[in-house]
């Protein structure tokens, strides 16, 4: 339960981080709070020939507000969003979602961009981001690139990040008054990863609705059908199981199995339904 | 190796370190705080909670090389905290302790609770004591005694 030898570097600019992350031959891994990269360490699934660490960078912590978006950087904290120490563009769910992730005390280091950087499946951001139809900002030493989260995430702890970049920011466009969203995780015990996680978000004011689940066995899975029905304005229960059902059935390439199918099911469901109280 | 130096329980420590070294064992190793206890060493026991720059955090998934100039608190830097003092003044009436190996890490994260006024009922304690597993009380006597050391507490005090 100790991490391998390492380099350790504390990068001071993102510039000098980026310099760092291109050194030909050294495995380097870039790591922000570290709250899932330490215990990968510890547990020796992760031996990076060195750590560039980029936490305490000012211009990765900052919030920049705009007249449609709030654009957070890669290091704001879990816990700072749960304490709502920043403008939130999302009436209130991201910091339902930072309440219900792991613990107080791994919320105060672990950061929204290192936890979309990672794409753990069970993880709560990469829903999350995905379901307000966010953007990830990636830097490289190129310059800046913006992907949508929803496609920024590929697969298991896989993404569009190139080996050269580092996820910068975060950009949430804002919620109208109107907007509804619903936030489902099913744990079996309160902090740990999800079993199942529905997000769903209805904005009518922007005609903007999404439904995604999370602990898919794979990338945040979209739920087509089902979102068209939420944005079709009040949705029956019978309706809305059986679009449900035929978007997980549509995942076909996903081996879901049956009880988790079932949790997904009930999260997804109770998702809309919070959506449309 | 690589040279850190951190305000440690109220004082200036410096030291060459291995950048491989955890905080928990730089405390526990390098500077003899065998308070802050190891449970899992991944995150899910809570044993080795301590305070970093006042915040609580996991010493077993910080490693000491990022703990250059922070401040860090172990539960031996907390005998003269007003709200520690009434937590383990609770935890012996209530009986809250058997074999005390969770203690400091429960100490810890009850004080953070407090502070946050996020200890205002039973439902409330157990979620906030989630990430703090202790295997001999089955938490009862736990949540009373942070019950009653939070219902003790001056609103001045917390923040």
């Amino acid at each position: 339960m100790k991490a391998a030898a390492v380099d350790y570097v504390r990068a001071r600019s993102l510039e000098e981080a980026l310099d760092l992350l291109a050194t030909p031959g050294v495995e380097s891994l870039v790591m922000a709070g570290g709250q899932s990269l330490v215990a990968m360490m510890n547990l020796r699934i992760a031996a990076p020939e060195r750590v560039i660490d980029i936490a305490r960078l000012r211009e990765l912590g900052e919030v920049v507000e705009d007249d449609d978006a709030v654009t957070f950087g890669a290091c704001v904290t879990h816990a700072a969003i749960e304490d709502g120490r920043f403008a939130d563009p999302s009436r209130g769910l991201m910091a339902k979602a930072a309440q219900t992730l792991a613990y107080r005390a791994i919320r105060t280091r672990g950061t929204l961009g290192g936890s979309l950087a990672l794409a753990d499946p069970a993880a709560e951001w990469p829903v999350v981001l995905a379901a307000l139809g966010a953007q990830a900002v990636l830097r490289g030493r190129g310059g800046q690139r913006r992907v949508p989260c929803g496609d920024f995430v590929t697969g298991i702890f896989e993404t569009r990040l190139a080996d050269d970049e580092i996820v910068e920011a975060v950009r949430i466009p804002k919620l109208s008054g109107e907007a509804r969203w619903g936030y489902v995780k099913l744990a079996r015990k309160a902090g740990e990863f999800a079993l199942a996680l529905a997000v769903a978000v209805v904005d009518p004011v922007r005609e903007y609705r999404a439904v995604v689940l999370g602990a898919a066995e794979g990338a945040p899975l979209p739920l087509g059908e089902t979102s068209r029905l939420l944005g079709e304005g009040r949705c029956e229960r019978t309706a809305a199981r059986a679009a449900i059902a035929a978007d997980l059935d549509a995942a076909t390439a996903r081996h879901i199995a049956p009880f988790r199918r079932g949790l997904h099911a009930v999260a997804a469901l109770r998702a809309i339904e919070e959506a449309q109280r | 190796m690589t040279r850190i130096r951190l305000c440690l329980n109220g004082r200036d420590v410096a030291e060459d370190i291995a950048p491989r070294l955890s905080l928990a064992d730089f405390l526990r190793e390098h500077r003899n705080l065998t308070g802050t206890h190891l449970g899992c060493e991944h995150g899910v026991c809570g044993a080795c909670t301590v305070l970093v720059d006042g915040e609580p955090a996991r010493a077993c998934l910080m490693l000491a090389a990022a703990c250059d100039e922070r401040e860090v608190t172990t539960i031996e830097g907390m005998a003269g905290d007003p709200i520690v003092a009434r937590l383990r003044d609770s935890f012996h009436r209530r009986h809250a302790v058997q074999c005390g190996f969770c203690t400091p890490g429960m100490l810890i994260a009850a004080r953070d609770l407090i502070r946050r006024r996020r200890a205002g009922s039973e439902a409330e304690i157990r979620l906030g004591l989630a990430g703090n597993l202790c295997r001999c009380t089955g938490y009862t006597n736990i949540v009373a005694a942070i019950a009653e050391a939070a219902a003790a507490t001056p609103e001045g005090e917390s923040r």
